[in-house]
Parts: C-alpha cells; structure tokens; sequence
C-alpha cells in the first residue's frame, strides 16, 4: 500500500519536458558523433599541418571545394538512403551531364540555359527511370543503378563519339554562367560552394521540418506500414531518385564550367564518396533514419581527410587508410545507436 | 432504417492468379461492433485491407452511406473517417512517438508552401492519447517509438486509430500483443466508440475478446462469409467452432488428448 503510493507521488507530472542533457545523450545523437568525428579531424589536421598552410585561406578552400562537389550530391544519396534505397548511377550521371552541357553549349554553340535545360532535362529522365524501375520491378536499388550507371556511361561514351567524334570538349560560358556556377569566390571557394550550403539549407528544411521528412522517415522505417497510412510511397521514392540525378547534374555543371572542359570518364571514386559521406554522417545502411547535419559534417570530415593529407609530413595514400578506419568506426557507432533506440529502454527508475 | 455505414457487395478479391475473397456481402451499422473471425489465412485481413483503401476490389461494390465509394488509395478511406489498426507494424521505430502519431497526416504551422510540421502540437496530442490509453510511462513525445516495448507500441497504433477514426474504425487482431489490462482497455475503447456511434470492425481470435464487444459476426472460411449472425443466436460453443474454421472446438481437443495418451504425454508437434 506504501510502495503503490510513493510509487505514485514520486512520479513527476512531465519529468521530460526539457530533455536532459547528459553526455551519453548526446552521443545518443548520430549528428553529434558525425561533429564530433569532423573537429577531431580537423584538429589533427591543424596540427600536423599548420607548417604548411592547411589554415589558410587557401588550404580551407581546398578542402571545402572539395567537400562541396560531393556534399551537393551526398545528401540526396542520404535522402535515399534514409528511405531504405541508394543511387549509384551518380558516377555515370556526372559525366554525363558535364558532356551534354559542353556538346550544347561548347561544340553546337546553344545559348547556356538551353544547355542547362537540356542537361536537367536528362537528369530527370535519369532518375525518373531509375525510380520507375525500382518501384515497379522490386529489383534491389543497387542492381538497378548499378544497370543504370553502365547504361548512362556506355550512352554517353557513345553519344559524345557519334556527335562531336572525341570524348572531351571544351566549354566557354558566359560570365554571369560563371559566376553562378564555376567560378573562384573570396578565399578561392568555387561557386559549388554556395550551392552545397544552399542546398543543405533546403533540404533541411525538407526533412526536418517539412511534412515530407516524415513521409521520407517512414519510408525507410517500414514501407508497408508507411503505404498503410496512405503515404504515396512510389512517387516519393520516384521523386528521391529524380532529385538525386538533378543534384549530380548540377555538381556537374559546376564542375564543367568551372575548368571550361569535360571528359566521359565515368566517375567511380565519387560512388565511393558519396556512401562514405553519408555513412560516416550517421545516416543508418538499413534506413528509417539520418540527418542533413550529420551526411553535411560526415561530407567535410570526408574531405578534410583526403585533402588535409597533402598539408602533412604523411604519405597521401595514408588518407585511405584513415577513411577506411574512419567508416569502420562510423557504422559501429550507428549501429550502436540502432541498438540503443530499437532495444526496450528500461526508463530511468524502474518504474 | 438507415443505411449502413459501410458495406460490400458481392466483393471479390484476388491477387493474379490467387482467389483470396469470393463473393462478399457485410453491413456494419453506426453505433455497432461488427466481429470478423476465422482461421489463418481465412483472408480477414485482405478484407479490412480492401475496406482501408490499400487494395481495390477485383469485382463488386463498396458503399459508404448508402453510396458507391472507390479507394484508390488508403488516404482516401482515411478522409472519409475510416481509421484502420493493421495487423502488423503500425509503427516505426527510429522516429519519435510524435512523429509516428501523424505520419501520413502532420500537423503543419507556417504559411504558404513553407509550412512546417508541428513538432509541439503533434507530442502533445500523441503523449496524451496513449496515457489515455493507460501508458503512462510515455511522458515524452520526442522519444524514439523504438524503445517502446510491443504493447505499447500496438497501443500507440490504437490510440492513433482511435484519434483518427471518425465514422469507421478498423482493428486487425489489436490485442494479440497486449497484457490482461491493456486487452481490456481495448475492448472498453470499442465500447466507448460504438457508444459515441462509431462503426467498428473488429479481428480477433479470442471467443472472450468476441464475445464481450461483439453485436454481429461473420465467420470467414477460405474468403467466404460462412456464418452471418447477430449476439445471442450462437452460443459460446458454436461460435468457438466457427472461430476455428468450422471444426469442432470438442473434437480438436479430444484428438489432441488422444494423441498425448498414444505419445507418452507429449503434444503434437505444431504445424
Ligand atoms: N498481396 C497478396 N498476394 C498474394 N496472396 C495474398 C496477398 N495477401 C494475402 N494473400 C493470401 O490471402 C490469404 C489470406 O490472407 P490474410 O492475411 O487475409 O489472412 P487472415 O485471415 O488475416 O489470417 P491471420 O489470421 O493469420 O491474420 C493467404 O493465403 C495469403 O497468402
Ligand atoms: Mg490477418
């Protein structure tokens, strides 16, 4: 009778309205981790290569450019990722956008938003291929864009080769183009830049305070259930992947305009990148769950890493080893997190 | 009299080559419990899954009121106040319990096309329903569903069913995961709906669970309605037979019995 009423009265009414902040909360949060893992980096880096400039200006902007180019197709892998699928048609997609701007715009002389149409027109086909054949056959996403990255590099290799008879071209665009997309800012950031933070911005947005971050979570989380609660799971998952080849299209075009040329070189390094980008930044291999924060902290760790090594008394292939630790590390700890969110939380006092 | 809420007409549903419903005729009324029993695999659930809006009807009618009505996706039954428990999921575990209260249907603030979900409002409302519910161990709306244990994850599915569910609500085998309490809660829920005039089709396998809220039944065998009867024309008995796909409660025992006698006391072996 006693127990039942202390029981009762040493209940608080709404103990957690103010989440309490402890340190293995925190951790708690893949983000943080991802934060975490990037100052880390970063500090190491700072160290071992402040002889060399890696804090200067130029030295930041190296990484950063670099980050930028993946991070602006990294969080829409990570989109994806979250709602249980992936994109590797990506490696192909680039190219392929780079040489349909340069054959427009370059070898045929269109005006630069005819190009930019054409190009994004592509990418739309792209990823709206992609998605139809994911969400109508059931093959496994990475067969499918494994499919699709050999069809895209073969077509553009192809294409280039019956157009233009080469497999690079060179690009002039105009300066306004430039500026918006290809061009060195103030410290020697790229235009890619820009667009990286911007679209981080929005798509944050987009899955963490818009209704639709919801539906993506879902997704990933159970689709059955999802569809169950009348959530349109084939045009989400359609529109993912079509937003995943627009965002390689632009990285692209950014690339393009900035070194005035492109070759069809199918880009696997990127693939690479991409997936270590948003893994690293927490986001879950089984999906239901990641954060724009973290694939954006996990894409500059990544970038920081590769490009850091060149400021260093260390051999540069030393960078690979690092990521490949770093990954390792990385999916124990979302898989730890998994584990800790997923297993019965026995709350605080028994109770 | 008025017209049901909702019925089927000569509804059949098959997946390709597979028949799974033939020929199905129900009625459920405002303000009565419809019990929808049968063995595995029976198709019950197929059937709540068509009435949801998650398959359409490969030949027949559904009415609403009276009215032909056509799904063509689960949103849709939703908006006209159908509210459904699955049997299975229901919930995901990585997102918060406010968030999974209203997946499919978040609560937005803001203007314009920048509307944005309502985080406060959406743990409020959720964190409420499922103490409610008798959870009084979920005081955090902003907690991950994953920590939950099953029964109060079915029960968060419940309580979003039952904060949803206007003029219809659907439960697929809700206290298969639930305690004695939260078992019994669930029926006072079904009470209480059809009290402020719900519709409810309810799936159990339990004559107990049947019998307490039940005003209607019908027995699906193989995709056929089998037996269509109201309260008090069957007794227990006959009821836990037809719960059983026709055979006789009696004699299922009496075999086993008999095949424990003939095997030193063992069971027979499930399957
Ligand atoms: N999408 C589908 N495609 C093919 N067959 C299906 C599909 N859905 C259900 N079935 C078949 O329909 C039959 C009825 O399934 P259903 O899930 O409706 O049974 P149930 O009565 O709910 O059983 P239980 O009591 O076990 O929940 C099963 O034989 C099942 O294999
Ligand atoms: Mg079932």
């Amino acid at each position: 009778m006693t127990m039942e009423t202390t029981s009762q009265t040493s209940k608080p009414a709404r103990p957690a309205a103010t989440p309490s902040f402890s340190i293995g909360a925190l951790f708690r949060r893949p983000e943080v981790g991802a934060f975490m893992g990037m100052v880390l980096v970063f500090v190491f880096f700072a160290y071992f290569g402040f002889d060399r400039n890696f804090l200067s200006p130029f030295g930041t902007s190296s990484w950063v450019n670099m980050a930028s180019t993946i991070g602006i197709i990294a969080i829409p892998i990570g989109f994806l990722m979250i709602a249980g699928e992936l994109d590797i048609s990506i490696g192909a997609m680039v190219p392929a956008a780079k040489m349909s701007m340069a054959i427009a715009c370059g070898y045929y002389g269109l005006p630069f938003v005819v190009g930019l149409l054409i190009t994004f027109g592509i990418a739309f086909v792209v990823g709206w291929i992609n998605g139809m054949l994911v969400t109508r056959t059931n093959v496994p996403s990475l067969i499918v864009t494994l499919a699709t990255l050999f069809a895209v590099s073969g077509l553009t290799l192809f294409l280039s080769l019956l157009l233009t008879d080469t497999t690079s071209q060179a690009l002039t665009s105009p300066p306004v183009a430039k500026f918006i997309f290809g061009d060195y800012h103030f410290w020697g950031f790229q235009s890619s830049v820009f667009w990286w933070i911007a679209i981080a911005a929005v798509l944050y947005y987009v899955l963490h305070m818009s209704p639709w971050g919801n539906w993506i979570l879902a997704l990933g989380g159970d689709k059955e259930s999802a569809r169950n609660a009348g959530i349109p799971i084939d045009k989400l998952k359609i529109s993912l992947f079509i937003l995943t080849a627009m965002a390689a299209a632009l990285s692209g075009v950014c690339e393009t305009v900035l070194s005035n040329s492109a070759t069809t070189t199918t880009n696997f390094a990127l693939i690479f990148n991409c997936i270590i980008a948003v893994v690293v930044g927490g986001v879950l291999l089984t999906g239901g769950f990641g954060t724009v924060a973290g694939v954006f902290f996990g894409t500059a760790t990544l970038a920081i890493v590769q490009q850091g090594i060149g400021y260093t008394p260390f051999d540069r292939n030393l960078s690979s080893l690092i990521i490949g630790v770093m990954l390792l590390i990385a999916v124990l700890m979302n898989d730890t997190f998994r584990n800790m969110a997923t297993s019965m939380s026995t709350s605080k006092k028994g109770k | 009299m008025t017209a049901p809420v909702l019925e089927m007409r000569n509804v059949d549903k098959s997946f390709g080559p597979i028949d799974v419903l033939h020929e199905i005729n129900l009625k459920v009324h405002a303000g009565e419990v419809l019990c929808l029993l049968g063995d595995n695999g029976a198709g019950k659930s197929t059937l709540i899954r068509t009435l949801s809006g998650v398959h359409k009807p490969t030949r027949g009618e559904m009415l609403m009121d009276g009215e032909a009505v056509n799904f063509s996706n689960p949103k849709q039954a939703q908006q006209m106040g159908i509210a459904t428990v699955h049997q299975f999921g229901g919930t995901y575990p990585l997102m918060s319990v406010g968030r999974n209260f209203f997946v499919g249907a978040e609560p937005t603030k803001g203007w314009g096309p920048f509307k944005v979900f309502d985080r406060q409002k959406a743990n409020a409302i959720a964190v409420d329903a499922v103490q409610k519910f008798g959870i009084t161990r979920i005081t955090d709306g902003d907690r991950l569903v994953g920590g939950l244990s099953g029964g109060e994850r079915q029960s968060l599915a419940i309580a979003r069913a039952v904060h949803f569910g206007a003029r219809v609500l659907i439960l697929d085998e809700p206290t298969a995961a639930l305690g004695v309490k939260q078992a019994a809660h669930v029926l006072r829920i079904v009470n209480e709906a059809k009290r402020r005039g719900l519709a409810v089709i309810f799936i159990t396998h339990q004559v107990m669970h049947a019998m307490a809220v039940g005003d209607h039944f019908a027995v699906l065998i193989r995709g056929a309605i089998a037996a269509d009867f109201r309260k008090g024309d069957k007794s227990r008995e006959e009821i836990a037979d037809l719960m059983a796909g026709g055979e006789s409660m009696a004699d299922l025992e009496a075999s086993i019995e008999g095949y424990m006698e003939t095997h030193e006391g063992h069971p027979p072996p499930a399957h």
